[in-house]
């Protein structure tokens, strides 16, 4: 299943690894955040609410 | 229905879409149906073209980098240009939503930056024998990968939410000189050791700049760039519309 990446295969594997994580990292911290924004927005307007 | 109607009709929604409540409605709805076609455009465009596409007969498998650096590259451009439409707008109509996108837009496109750039350093040493070289494209990347830095530093230095915006703006405006130099360098200076354009659709028609082998997963990789980068938008201008309204919950609470 693994191509054979020949003599390349630590750029090429090195390339994907860092993208890769980059990509997942920043994937990560929007949806952590927009979470955390978001419950503390709910937790605000019920306190407005009360 | 005639065009223009048709036209008039787009720009109406276009327009109302900064109001919140409106953009908050409609990004809702469409952020799963982005999501999904996120995954699966990217997934298929990075799982085809690693593990189905051959070797290139002078670049060997270091060819596998391009559905990683192409699409980083050309959503590092598109990124910086999107801040510039929205910070244009915010200047001129002062609406909320638009410059509220262009920092959300930021980090994403910074990171697209540092990928494409890190990913050519990566490919550059076995093709080019170096790293690095101060070659007019990768030097206005370099610069456009500041720019985005200096835009999110100074989007938190600065408390006041509408002095903030104002002051990244006008940078988002000046650094939008690099995104499209990034893009035309080699028009106006040297070609350098980067190759030229790999991908032109232009005219509705690709140039013969590379294989249909190559070209298909790499058009799918792109595709999933694109979307990754309006579903990371919305996520993110999302998040700026909420935070925007705690703060004033936060505030008026403060008063009382």
């Amino acid at each position: 299943m693994m191509p054979d990446l020949g003599k390349y295969a630590v750029e090429v594997m090195g390339s994907y690894g860092v993208s890769l994580l980059a990509l997942a990292l920043l994937c990560v911290v929007y949806i952590r955040r927009s979470s955390l924004v978001k419950r503390a927005l709910i937790t605000a307007e019920a306190r407005k609410d009360a | 229905m005639n065009s223009t109607s048709t036209s008039k009709r787009f720009w109406d929604a276009f327009w109302q879409l900064a109001n919140p409540k409106v953009f908050m409605g409609w990004s809702g709805r469409w952020l799963p149906w982005l999501v999904g076609l996120t995954i699966l455009f990217l997934g298929s465009g990075l799982i085809w073209g690693f593990f189905f596409t051959p070797d290139d007969t002078r670049q060997g498998s270091t060819v596998k980098i391009i559905y990683l650096h192409v699409p980083a590259a050309l959503m590092a451009i598109n990124g910086y240009l999107l801040m510039f439409v929205g910070s244009l707008v915010w200047l001129i109509r002062r609406q909320h939503v638009s410059v509220l996108a262009a920092k959300a837009a930021a980090p994403v496109g910074m990171t697209m930056t540092l990928i494409a750039l890190a990913t050519g350093a990566i490919w550059g040493q076995p093709m080019w024998g170096t790293y690095w070289v101060w070659d007019p494209r990768l030097t206005s990347f370099l610069i456009l990968f500041l720019f985005y830095t200096g835009y999110i530093a100074l989007w938190a230095a600065i408390e006041d939410d509408d002095t903030a915006a104002d002051l990244t703006s006008v940078l988002a405006l000046v650094g939008s000189v690099f995104a499209l130099l990034s893009r035309y360098a080699v028009l106006f200076w040297s070609q350098g050791l980067h190759q030229g354009t790999t991908v032109n659709l232009v005219d509705g028609a690709k140039q013969e700049n590379i294989s249909n082998v190559f070209f298909q997963p790499l058009l799918l990789s792109m595709v999933g760039f694109g979307l990754l980068f309006v579903t990371l938008l919305l996520i993110g201008t999302r998040t700026e519309l909420r935070r925007r309204r705690l703060k004033v919950l936060q505030a008026r609470e403060r008063m009382q």
